[in-house]
């Protein structure tokens, strides 16, 4: 298996703040990474340094067996780049933001255009002003104009902000189908549903990379047992429940309270505190670990 | 009956060619956290920005607190806080220094904004980072500093655009209880838009809104219960195997991913033969079932289905 990204200790300070510490990790060819963490951690930072754009304070990194620094254009070259701010140009139409962008890499045949154009299923707004495309058409386009020079590797920053539920799944459903393709996807998201979509997932808090693994054995690692609490009054009950010592964390998850307790057998001794408080308690049941949970216990 | 403190009759907002709201109608009780759902472009946050007074209504009518947005402007809009998806806060301003100029904007006198910052600060959790410049501040921080100034003149009334999208999962809980806080402890009452699920869950009604329309409305077990009977979860591999075979079946109307399990939609009455039927099928092609079960639906699965119709 081949190795797609690579660094070690890479780091970057803006003057006295760290933005990346110091962080070491390998993904192979063909995972889907998904980057988590706070804004400011430094995801964008690191993506920064992958694509050679910026220059690491110390360490290293290579990206498809290219050192970031010394072969940033052949990095760059192999490698899509979609930023959180869609960098589109709002008076061409899809048809001219996409060959504008495809000429930059040196990409001049037509029919990688309109290839890029179907696949992605662009063809049917390809004279529309790209001013006029709704969130998720842009969207679209901004990924259209990241892979129509076959890159062997995508980075995908915050792709899915601001578009609606429905337009998200379809995004992602265009990520697997260009995973299958064999391109290997590193991507950071605040969606958590959408992490449990990739292969790999790594955590970061203040520049530092808490955690890099395979979701399920992220989850497997985390200590303690999740209850689905439906209790009424719900803040009022979280308030009542927090600093419990037998509550891990507790907090909101739509309509419920989502506790994990140090022990499985704690949630009785929670129930009767509850009970004893006047709360209104309709349902408590053991819920499934998710990459939601994971991400709360580590930051 | 609680109070009506936000009444949207008939409205309707053309930008040129497009139709952005045609005929839209709600209330928003006193205590009431409504939220307004609907895929991109479906008139959320046109709605919002009527509501607020940004942009000229068309046609119909829009009162908060009993007061006309048109006939009593002034009064109407005093009575309301808003943020917009991007709070505009000044970032060469400390946070204090912006908290007094929006207060002096609203014509507060300094008797009544020293001791309403001074709570405001508290309550958002920045008292002691009072002095700082707002630009210095993390994202998160500057969205509780934006909430600050929307509810400085103590309005009754808070409309929020979207105010987590691009926030990650803990600020965006610290964000929901300083909200469900606000409801229970200062009477407020909030009308938001949001792209998440989650969120809309946590609210007392729900408004899905469609190219313009608002097609569906109500209490977010309301919404739910439309769906009751019809919603299987697969947990199980190779999901590719399990996605096709799914798809494959007659009676499956939709398959979506849902973290690490699927959710079938089937057509009314049909789980039990469907749960039957593509067990087999799984296990036939080689595949293997860990879950596959009926569910309680979710707001997302309503989500999808409406917006598909």
């Amino acid at each position: 298996m081949t190795t797609a990204i690579f660094t070690k200790n890479l780091t970057r300070r803006f003057g006295q703040f760290v933005a990346v510490d110091h962080i070491s990790f390998e993904v192979p060819t063909g995972q889907i990474l998904g980057y988590l963490g706070p804004n400011g951690s430094g995801k964008t930072t690191t993506i920064r340094m992958l694509l050679g754009i910026l220059h690491p304070s110390e360490g290293r990194a290579q990206v498809l067996g290219y050192d970031v620094i010394s072969q940033s254009e052949q990095v760059r070259s192999n490698t899509g780049y979609m930023s959180q701010k869609f960098a589109l140009y709002h008076d061409l139409t899809v048809w001219e933001n996409l060959v504008f962008y495809a000429g930059m890499y040196g990409v001049r045949e037509e029919k990688r255009i309109k290839e890029v154009l179907y696949e992605l299923g662009l063809d049917e707004v390809q004279t529309q002003k790209a001013q006029n495309l709704s969130a998720g058409w842009r969207q679209r386009l901004a990924l259209a104009t990241a892979i129509v020079h076959h890159p062997k590797l995508l980075f995908l920053d915050e792709p899915t902000s601001g578009v609606d539920p429905l337009a998200r799944r379809a995004f992602w459903d265009l990520i697997y189908s260009l995973s299958a393709q064999g391109i290997t996807v590193m991507v950071t998201t605040h969606y958590m549903d959408e992490a449990e979509y990739c292969s790999l997932i790594g955590v970061m808090r203040a520049g530092r990379l808490l955690a890099l693994d395979e979701p399920q054995r992220l989850k497997d690692s985390l200590p303690g047992q999740v209850w689905e609490v439906y209790v009424e009054p719900l803040l009022q009950a979280l308030e009542a429940i927090e600093n419990h010592p037998a509550v891990r964390h507790a907090g909101l998850a739509s309509d419920h309270l989502r506790v994990i307790t140090t022990e499985r057998r704690s949630i009785e001794v929670i129930a009767k505190m509850l009970g004893e408080k006047n709360f209104q308690v309709q349902m408590i049941q053991p819920g499934i670990t998710t990459i939601e949970d994971v991400f709360i216990a580590l930051q | 009956m609680a109070e009506t403190l936000i009444r949207v009759r008939e409205v309707t907002k053309n930008f040129g060619e497009v139709q952005a709201l045609a005929g839209v109608s709600l209330w928003v009780g006193a205590g009431e956290i409504y939220g307004l759902v609907g895929p991109d472009g479906a008139g959320k946050t046109t709605l919002i920005r009527l509501i607020c007074g940004a942009l000229k209504l068309q046609a119909g009518s829009i009162s908060l607190c009993g007061f006309d947005i048109v006939a009593d402007t002034e009064r109407a809009r005093g009575q309301i806080g808003y943020l917009a998806q991007r709070s505009a806060v000044y970032e060469d301003l400390t946070v204090m220094e912006n908290l007094k100029f929006f207060a002096e904007v609203r014509g507060l006198s300094k008797e009544q904004w020293a001791e309403r910052c001074r709570w405001l600060l508290e309550f958002v959790g920045l008292a002691e980072f009072s002095g700082r410049m707002a630009g210095q501040l993390s994202g998160g921080m500057k969205q509780k500093l934006a909430l600050a100034v929307a509810l400085i003149h103590r309005p009754l009334v808070l409309l929020l655009d979207e105010p987590t999208t691009g926030v990650d999962p803990l600020t965006r809980l610290d964000f929901w209880r300083l909200l469900i806080r606000l409801v229970r402890d200062e009477n407020l009452t909030v009308l938001l838009s949001t792209p998440y699920m989650d969120e809309a869950a946590r609210c007392t009604r729900v408004g899905f809104l469609h190219k313009g329309h608002l097609i569906c409305e109500g209490s977010p077990r309301e919404l739910r219960s439309h769906l009751i009977g019809r919603v299987l979860e697969l947990i199980g591999e190779p999901a590719s195997l399990l996605i096709n075979l799914a798809k494959a079946d007659q009676q499956v109307e939709d398959v979506q991913r849902f973290g690490n399990s699927l959710h079938l939609r089937v057509q009314e009455g049909q789980a039990e033969m469907v749960i039957r039927r593509l067990e087999e099928a799984i296990v036939k092609a080689g595949g293997r079932v860990h879950r596959l079960r009926l569910v309680e639906p979710l707001l997302e699965d309503v989500f999808i289905v409406l917006s598909e119709g």
